[in-house]
């Protein structure tokens, strides 16, 4: 950083025009100022976690949030911890990402592996595109297809299910909690699929072939070229999508958690996630000050996770790294 | 770009014969294959399911359930959507308004401040690139936002409530910024300099058209996320501002209330709302909102591979 500021400041004083800065700067005001309305405001909208928040009617929200509203410290947060469902919001959370990022590493680059050694690159091709199609499909589009499989009396499982014999009577999937717990883990891998095995996919393909060739006259099997010529390549990407995970095991994806499961009402125990929870508190049942806290409480928890998840993978490979 | 394709494959051809002796063995190719066919059908499968119901007559639905052999076939619903036409074509308006408008303001966004992130001796290019930094690392949340952006800023039940608050990401930034560093040569600028350029002039006359396919990739990036965005409507639309909503809220007000087109009943004959198709008509709609999707990805895919490589480079 402090070479190039030195060269920049060379290059101001050589090269002329002292406009130069004033113009980039200008060209760029419309987003600095969208930064600072829409991430750095309410950065110190945060304040609101540590009020007892009450609107004043009439009065404009920042008369009630720093004159009507009381200061309570940390009370917010107490009353969060101490609550029935912050342990089960917890473990949803942390327990899912956890699953998530390991199969959304694991299954992809074994995907990409394979499919690169498919011999038909044609047939190889079309896979490939449509594994992509989920990527590009929103939740609620999801939620549908989910629902004309698992709907009580019209969905395709049920109907399947009774043809067969298998079963004598429908099940009711929305309210069916242990299905539900292992199907959230394979949607979340359904729609990331294609798209992360691309990802590492277009890293193999980047390796020079010459490696694989003097690997193959060295006598070395698939399986060696494999474990000494691919995955080490991999690992910059490798660790670069692990931290981005890493960095974001405090939030969930509200569409899988909330939409895909059509919010059902029995699903409450699994679903619930940080995410959902601010979602509802905020919305549904409003509770302003749980809500501000909990959205405080996976802010500063998702920050520091994000550093810790930097520092460790710049130890393992100093190129690597977010920032 | 096609240039660069044509050597590389020059390059690799006196390798192919190499290649072969070094493929997998023909068993292991055929379960490859096989593996790779059926996860294709399994991302496919449940689209196909959606269609074929969408296309099912009403009475299909009720005697077989949704099926992928429909006892009988039916554009019924299509018929019926095209009749809503006044509601569902202005959903349908809605989504491209926000679409177009949301991925023409995003570009400008980002491409402008990855610019002036690409320079090098621009003064204030150390700070600002902590100022998009920081909210990568730390969010006010989404009740912070939510509150400033209804009480202070007024977007509740608000047209650009759909576009501002996702209209740029620090993310894109930086390729935008890899981009411009690693396609536009340094000394085409400075030459445009000696000749008397203005730094807008040189960004727009300049660095824009050099860098059409990453602009394209990032525009990419942007519409399927607009077309896509629901949660911006769920946030901040409600059951006032049905006129703005967008065609995934329609789809998740359809899922809450099985009878929201007969409810819009302003548009209908009462003999009209008994027999709606309601259970294919969803599925119909389904399709509206998938079909310029799942027509137009395929052609592009090679955008996101390219944006995808690129972002992970780190700058």
């Amino acid at each position: 950083m402090s070479t190039t500021a030195v060269k920049g400041k060379k290059k101001t004083g050589s090269n002329g025009s002292s406009f130069d800065n004033l113009e980039i700067f200008l060209l760029h005001l419309p987003t600095t100022i969208w930064y600072l309305i829409f991430c750095y405001a309410p950065m110190f909208g945060v304040v609101i976690a540590f009020k007892n928040y009450k609107v004043k009617p009439g009065k404009s929200f920042l008369y009630s949030l720093f004159v009507n509203s009381k200061w309570s410290g940390f009370k917010n947060f107490e009353v969060l911890f101490k609550s029935s469902y912050f342990s089960d919001m917890l473990r949803n959370t942390l327990v899912y990402n956890f699953i998530f990022i390991v199969l959304g590493v694991v299954i992809p680059v074994t995907l990409a592996i394979l499919i690169n050694n498919m011999w038909s690159q044609k047939l190889a091709k079309v896979c490939q595109t449509m594994m992509f199609l989920p990527h590009f499909l929103s939740w609620v589009v999801i939620s549908y297809f989910v629902y004309a499989f698992l709907a009580t009396d019209a969905g395709l499982v049920n109907r399947v299910l009774l043809a067969l014999g298998l079963r004598e009577t429908k099940n009711m999937w929305y309210t069916d909690v242990g299905f539900w717990t292992w199907f959230l883990v394979f949607l979340n891998v359904w729609k990331g699929m294609g798209y992360n095995m691309v990802v590492y996919l277009s890293s193999i393909s980047g390796i020079d072939q010459e490696m694989y060739e003097a690997a193959l006259i060295d006598g070395a099997t698939k399986w060696q070229q494999t474990k000494y010529i691919t995955l080490p390549t991999l690992r910059p990407i490798i660790s670069i999508m692990f931290i981005m995970a890493v960095g974001s095991i405090f939030r969930s994806d509200f569409g899988l958690f909330y939409q895909a499961t059509r919010n059902a009402g029995g699903l409450v125990e699994i679903t619930q996630t940080f995410d959902v929870y601010i979602y509802k508190a905020l919305l549904e049942r409003p509770n302003i000050n749980m809500s501000s806290a909990t959205s405080l409480l996976q802010s500063v928890c998702g920050c520091i996770t994000i550093i810790i998840a930097n520092i460790v993978v710049k130890k393992i490979d100093p190129n690597a790294g977010l920032f | 770009m096609s240039t660069v394709n044509a050597n590389k494959k020059k390059m690799k051809a006196p390798i192919e014969g190499l290649k072969k002796f070094n493929s997998v063995k023909p068993t292991t190719n055929v379960f490859i294959s096989a593996l790779f066919i059926a996860l294709a059908l399994l991302c496919f499968m449940p689209a196909l399911l959606v269609l074929i119901v969408s296309f099912s007559s009403e009475a299909s639905v009720l005697q077989k359930g949704y099926s992928y052999v429909p006892s009988g076939w039916s554009v019924a619903s299509y018929v019926y959507l095209l009749r809503q036409w006044r509601y569902i074509g202005g959903a349908f308006l809605n989504s491209i308004l926000v679409t177009v408008i949301g991925t023409s303001i995003g570009l400008v966004m980002c491409s402008t401040m990855g610019y002036a992130l690409s320079r090098p001796n621009y003064r204030l290019r150390g700070f600002f690139s902590i100022f998009i930094l920081i909210p990568m690392l730390f969010s006010g949340g989404l009740v912070a936002s939510y509150m400033i952006n209804t009480n202070i800023l007024g977007l509740k039940n608000s047209f650009w409530a759909l576009i501002l608050p996702i209209c740029c990401s620090s993310f894109y930034i930086v390729i935008m910024r890899t981009f411009f560093q690693t396609t536009v040569p340094e000394a085409i600028i400075e030459s445009a300099k000696i000749d008397g350029a203005r730094q807008i002039r040189i960004f727009l006359q300049i660095v824009l058209p050099i860098s059409l396919p990453s602009i394209a990739t990032i525009g990419l990036f942007f519409t399927f996320a607009y077309w896509n965005d629901w949660m911006m409507a769920k946030y901040y639309l409600n059951s006032n501002a049905q006129n703005l909503y967008p065609l995934q809220y329609v789809l998740i007000s359809l899922e809450s209330n099985i009878d929201f087109l007969s409810r819009n009943a302003q548009f209908m004959t009462p003999g009209e709302a008994q027999n709606v198709p309601s259970e294919t008509v969803r599925m119909a709609m389904v399709m509206i909102s998938v079909i310029p999707i799942a027509c137009s990805y395929p052609f592009f895919q090679k955008y996101f591979i390219g944006g995808l490589t690129i972002g992970a480079v780190k700058g």
